[in-house]
């Protein structure tokens, strides 16, 4: 059967809506309808019988109970929520005086936790920003280097969204409890991929969203702690007291429903999904690796997400790999939107040269991808470096032995 | 970002690929000219070899190019334009020339700038291989053309 082109390999951008959510939330836009805030009839009361169960689906998932599920627009909200709402709660000292608290993190964050991050900084919250090593993992004695008494949040995402490695969150936890700091993790492509237990990772506060998991945009969750420790946020939006007071607004409740369902799905799912989807990556990492030289994986060896992989190749410009991979939706290591040239942060802060973070791919599998597609895939990338090489004259120099850093170039 | 039907066929198909030798092989070579021009950490670099033979007329082009689709269509296109000129005549090739065949957008202007680089380097270097510093009097065949008010020679003749 042919292929219908192009192939979608962006997963870790978003995901297709499986057509199970899909149905599970259409009655809630057309039959019961009602704001589950509306407790005088029925249309109300159905609406918080599906959220309440969307609660339980979701809570099930990670491990929590439903009472510590907050409901907010998405991963962004509630890393925000997360990590400006703890750190303004838990301040040393109040708004406008220094020596306000000591916040840890790192660099290579999506850019969801940097910037609240960033703006706590410029509060008057002391921030430490972890940088990894090569194979771009943050380990708990990287935190426990950086603990201080004054510490009092930790935000560490659980899997990094461009190279997919998996940080040592649960020992992270347990440092972090043991100095008493909150701990915050973006776990947005983690959450029903892997398994997720908050109890036993040690986890005070953490960020998902139901789109990376083949649920609606536009819903995520964040979970924070019940007891012990009891984690008490500022809200950042004032109205009318939902959701403990944490998140005002009416809730979007097939948005809610139909994450529910998808955390559902995933729970059941999931493990099966991730061992075909490990030996699609494998296989095409190592078709990769076997057929083109000058080629690296980037991230850690084995630490890694099962769908999610990120390839540089030497020698080739990355607009024009793009161009020769066209029929393969996926994400390219530049930031770069044609004008400007920025070279993914991520890749960056492991220390991958601004000619391979260009020139590198990541390409995130997910429920639908087939061996057929992912064969595709490795044909059509094989191709396009071949094409480029054949045209550059860097990999010439590289293959008669000349170092192109050595080169004195005629810049522009 | 789209491209254009010209620079996506020329990405595909692009003409006069390759070189005349390695560089140090055509290093001492009289009757080629080298022109390397762009740096790998801008994301273009454009090599171009021409092929010159005794009348002073491009006889053969080739071009390597690392850098977007835009770049290799503006050095393909080079290759084209130039074979079968004169070295003189070459050097009236303008950027813009470039920019309009392929339709390219404002944020690729620069592309065409490094073809049109390319194609002076490559001359300069074949000019300076052959003890040519002015404008070359000896060759007649740049007498039938306009005189051209870009060259950035020395016009003391």
């Amino acid at each position: 059967m042919p292929l219908d082109l192009p192939i979608y390999m962006d997963n870790a951008s978003t995901t297709r809506t499986d057509p199970r959510v899909l149905e599970a939330m259409l009655p809630f836009f057309l039959e019961t309808y009602g704001n589950p805030s509306s407790r005088n009839h029925s249309f109300g009361w159905a609406a918080e019988d599906g959220v309440d169960r969307a609660r339980r689906q979701v809570a099930d998932l990670i491990g929590a109970g439903p009472k510590e599920i907050i409901w907010t627009s998405g991963a962004t909200e509630a890393n925000n929520l997360a990590i400006k709402g703890a750190a303004r709660m838990y301040a040393k000292a109040p708004a406008g005086q220094t020596g306000r608290g000591h916040i840890i993190t790192a660099i290579h964050e999506h850019k969801a936790v940097i910037d609240p991050c960033k703006r706590l900084e410029r509060e008057g919250f002391d921030v430490t920003w972890l940088e990894p090593g090569a194979d771009g993992l943050i380990t708990a004695e990287m935190i426990a280097g950086a603990m201080r008494d004054d510490t009092i949040l930790v935000s560490v995402m659980w899997a990094n969204n461009e190279i997919g490695t998996i940080n040592e969150i649960p020992e992270i936890g347990a440092l972090c409890r043991e100095h008493k700091a909150i701990f915050h993790t973006d776990a947005t492509q983690w959450v029903g991929k892997m398994p997720t237990d908050v109890e036993a990772d040690n986890i005070d506060l953490l960020s998902f969203s139901a789109h990376k998991l083949y649920g609606p945009n536009g819903v995520g969750a964040l979970y924070v702690r019940r007891r012990r420790p009891r984690v008490r946020l500022e809200a950042m939006l004032d109205g009318g007291g939902h959701e403990r007071g944490m998140r005002s607004g009416t809730l979007n409740v097939p948005g809610i429903v139909g994450m529910g369902m998808a955390c559902e799905i995933a729970g059941a799912e999931m493990e099966a999904e991730g061992e075909r989807l490990l030996e699609l990556r494998q296989h095409m990492e190592r078709s990769l690796v076997d057929a083109i030289d000058v080629v690296q994986v980037n991230g850690h060896a084995e630490k890694r997400l099962p769908h999610l992989t990120n390839i540089s190749f030497g020698f080739v410009e990355g607009e024009s790999l793009m161009m020769g991979v066209k029929d393969i939706a996926c994400s390219s290591g530049s930031a770069c939107t044609s004008a400007s040239l920025e070279p993914s942060y991520v890749l960056k802060a492991l220390g991958v040269g601004d000619d391979l973070a260009h020139s590198s791919l990541r390409m995130s599998f997910g429920r639908w991808t087939t061996a057929e597609e992912v064969d595709f895939a490795i044909q059509n990338i094989i191709t396009a470096v071949n094409h480029l090489r054949s045209m550059s004259p860097l990999y010439d120099l590289h293959n008669e032995g000349i170092d192109i850093s050595t080169i004195q170039w005629q810049s522009h | 970002m789209a491209y254009s039907d010209k620079v996506v066929e020329h990405y595909q198909n692009p003409r006069n690929v390759g070189s005349f030798g390695a560089s140090k092989e055509v290093k001492d070579r009289s009757d080629i000219g080298v022109g390397i021009v762009g740096a790998p950490e801008c994301g273009d670099v454009m090599q171009l070899q021409i092929k010159v033979d005794d009348d002073g007329m491009i006889e053969d082009a080739k071009f390597k190019c690392f850098g977007c689709g835009s770049a290799i269509a503006s050095s393909s296109l080079a290759t084209e334009w130039i074979k079968g000129r004169s070295v003189d005549d070459a050097l009236k090739i303008k950027n813009t020339a470039i920019v309009e065949e392929l339709s390219l957008p404002p944020v690729k202007i620069h592309c065409s700038v490094l073809a049109e680089d390319s194609i002076r380097s490559a001359i300069a270097d074949y000019k300076k291989k052959n003890g040519v510093e002015d404008h070359d009097h000896d060759h007649d065949h740049d007498h039938d053309h306009d005189h051209d008010h870009d060259h950035d020679h020395d016009h003391s003749h």
